[in-house]
């Protein structure tokens, strides 16, 4: 057992560890939001520590420094493209009209949305007048 | 020693699959196919290792990618824009 094994190892069972986090995680939270939230954070450090360990694991067991630059890069591209996707499809859910679990306390969302329609209906208020006077003009 | 880690991945992958046949929604069940092809990924790493092959981690970036293609290609179609 070199150095590079036992840390390659460490970082390997804390990858582990989160991934099991992330189904507990997918199992135990009632809402498609919070199911998302808990699931792809712990799985994307997950899979980071799982990922780099392995390369880091295989200098001491393989021998060989050839895998660190291939797991880097599965790594990098992980961790840029799980938020992502994440993301796109928590939007659509909502889009979707997926329900808010009923001990949701706030919906960002919606508050913005119909802030937004607040603004455009005394925009379109202010600009009435404005018209009615070309008009008679 | 790999292979405890193997089984471990293992048993999380068939717990999240809990949720794919359970899921009330759509949306419960794609998010657990996203979850279970991240797991997948970093079994596909940890099986290059157990079998000392470093092509296998090339299958690994391509299973990722396309499980990101997948991923996005439901939720354009949950949002109705496919």
């Amino acid at each position: 057992m070199s150095i590079a094994s036992i840390i390659g190892q460490a970082l390997v069972l804390f990858g582990t560890f989160f991934y099991a986090i992330s189904s507990l995680g997918l199992i135990r939270m009632p809402d498609v939001y919070n199911r998302m939230q808990t699931a792809t954070k712990s799985a994307t450090l997950g899979s980071l520590g799982v990922i780099m360990g392995v390369g880091i694991w295989a200098v001491g067991d393989v021998g060989s420094y050839s895998w660190i630059p291939k797991t880097l890069i599965i790594a990098v591209f992980l961790l840029l493209t799980n938020p992502i996707a994440a993301h796109a499809l928590i939007r659509a859910a909502y889009k979707s009209g997926v329900p808010l679990w009923e001990g949701s306390i706030m919906d960002r969302y919606k508050e913005v949305e119909s802030s937004l329609k607040r603004v455009e209906e005394i925009k379109e208020k202010l600009e009435e007048p404005l018209q009615e006077v070309e008009i008679n003009e | 020693m790999i292979e405890i880690y193997l089984f471990l991945i293992a048993v999380a992958v068939i717990l999240s699959m809990y949720r794919f046949f359970r899921g009330p929604t759509t949306a419960d069940r794609i998010v657990a196919v996203d979850i279970m092809t991240t797991l997948t990924t970093g079994l596909m790493v940890l099986f290059a290792l157990y079998y000392r092959r470093a092509i296998f981690l090339d299958v690994a970036l391509v299973y990722a990618v396309l499980a990101f293609v997948g991923v996005i290609a439901f939720a354009r179609y949950m949002e109705g824009g496919l």
